[in-house]
């Protein structure tokens, strides 16, 4: 039976995890290869690098970052962040990134997705949505949550399938960051849309909220970031929880 | 040495990493001509199956000779797929043919939410005992990305299921295919391709006591 699949964010700037690290105990906490390492080590099912700088002067430390994780680990790695063009997945790839993650690129130039799966494939295209209630629906946001692209998270969703996206990697921003379970409505209603499979992300903080959204999310697959940073939710203690609430996991 | 062939498919960063990381010899052949000097070839590959027509012609007569021979090959996901007599995503291509059966695409089922592609970690299905599975634990799981898949026959050594069962894992002689990506399944994967370079070191060192006899 295929599992439903935990995926650690590490967000990096310049070559180091930004995010909660600072109550980590390992001695090289903000290192992404060693973070990966620990993950792996873990049981963790995919690892997501997210460049939230994203600045030209980053390009090569990005680089470098996947290529690092790229050789301590042997899963499924996705780059994300700043990825506006070919030649920037091309720059991923090369890196060693599996799959790469459009978010604003891919609404303003949808051709991307397009291009992008013909050339590595669909299962290499994850389109990121970040969204928000709004009414009945879900409001998508650009530019990092700033500026409001005038699409509804569902009607877009479909259209990233329909481009050729393999995945979708659907971010709530009224969860994000507040530890107070994933919005699992918003998630259900996307992965009911679709037909790829569709990673929940934010407002992880207990252990309960992910049987929620793998549950009545539908989810194919949930990722956090902070949640496991700390010492407190290890992801093999969140796998086993997750596999005696009759939740189908790798472990 | 091994041949990594390099026919267009998706990247093979990952499989260069990983053959990397267990200490393999390997190199990317140019031409079909190269191939006489290594011990064994890997076919990687993701993608769609039109993909492996740039193997038809020269590459695949003198892959074929070197299969027909006994030189060990391992196919991984699309490669896997071409070792069969071909494929619904692409029937006028023809695989390498040297296992029996047909490549067809995944069924789901949307009522039980099982979606295609067939994207994650699933488990292994013993059948029988097979050197490519040495060492690994009953039903370990490894990372599928694919829609379409080959038919479970005599040559199956693992199966999968998702909707439907079909072949994860192949061995007949010394071919090998596997249906999902053991670059990117961590320790069971690099487990898998270990035990086929163990294969490939052992066909070597025979090839060079038949050599040494002559």
């Amino acid at each position: 039976m295929l599992t439903k699949r935990i995926i650690a964010c590490m967000d990096v700037r310049d070559g180091q995890v930004v995010k909660g690290v600072q109550f980590q105990q390992l001695r090289h906490a903000g290192d992404p290869a060693e973070l990966a390492a620990r993950y792996n080590v873990e049981g963790i099912d995919e690892v997501v690098i997210l460049d939230i700088t994203a600045t030209l002067e980053s390009r090569q430390a990005l680089a470098d970052t996947i290529s690092a994780v790229a050789h301590r680990i042997f899963l499924p790695l996705t780059v994300g962040g700043g990825i506006r063009s070919e030649d920037d997945a091309a720059a991923a790839v090369d890196a060693g990134a599996d799959k790469v993650s459009l978010n604003t690129a891919a609404l303003k130039d949808p051709a991307l997705i397009t291009t992008l799966a013909r050339r590595y494939g669909s299962q290499a295209v994850i389109v990121a949505i970040d969204a928000k209630r709004r009414g009945d629906g879900f409001a998508v946001y650009v530019r990092s949550g700033t500026s409001d692209a005038a699409r509804d998270a569902v009607e877009w969703a479909r259209e990233a399938e329909s481009r050729g996206a393999g995945e979708i990697l659907l971010t709530s921003m009224d969860r994000d960051g507040t530890r107070s379970g994933f919005d699992c409505e918003m998630t259900a209603a996307v992965a009911n849309a679709v037909n790829i499979p569709v990673i929940a992300s934010g407002g992880a903080g207990g252990l309960e909220h992910f049987c929620d959204v793998f549950t009545r999310g539908h989810a194919d697959a949930a990722l956090a970031a902070s949640i496991f940073h700390y010492a407190d939710t290890s992801v093999s203690e969140l796998k086993r929880y997750l596999r005696d609430k009759g939740i189908p996991m790798r472990l | 040495m091994i041949a990594l062939i390099d026919y267009g498919a998706g990247n093979l960063t990952s499989v260069r990493k990983a053959l990397t990381a267990l200490g393999a010899e390997y190199a990317t052949p140019a031409s079909p001509d190269e191939l006489a000097r290594f011990s064994a070839l890997i076919v990687p590959g993701v993608g769609h199956f039109a993909a492996t027509s740039a193997l038809v012609g020269p590459w695949r007569d003198t892959i074929g000779a070197a299969v027909r021979a006994g030189t060990p090959l391992l196919g991984i996901c699309l490669g896997m797929q071409w070792l069969f007599e071909g494929s619904d995503e692409a029937p006028d291509v023809p695989g390498l043919g040297v296992l029996p059966g047909r490549v067809t695409r995944l069924r789901g089922n949307a009522e039980e939410r099982l979606k295609i592609p067939h994207v994650g970690w699933n488990a292994l299905d013993f059948r029988g005992t097979a050197r490519i599975l040495a060492g690994l634990e009953p039903h370990a799981h490894v990372y599928f990305t694919h829609s379409f898949a080959a038919p479970v026959t005599a040559d199956c050594v693992a199966a999968t299921s998702h909707a439907e069962t079909f072949a994860a894992v192949v061995e007949r002689g010394n071919v090998f295919g596997v249906q999902f990506h053991p670059e990117k399944s961590s320790e069971a994967g690099l487990r898998i391709m270990r035990n086929f370079l163990e294969v490939a070191r052992g066909s070597s060192a025979e090839a060079r006591s038949a050599e040494a006899e002559c």
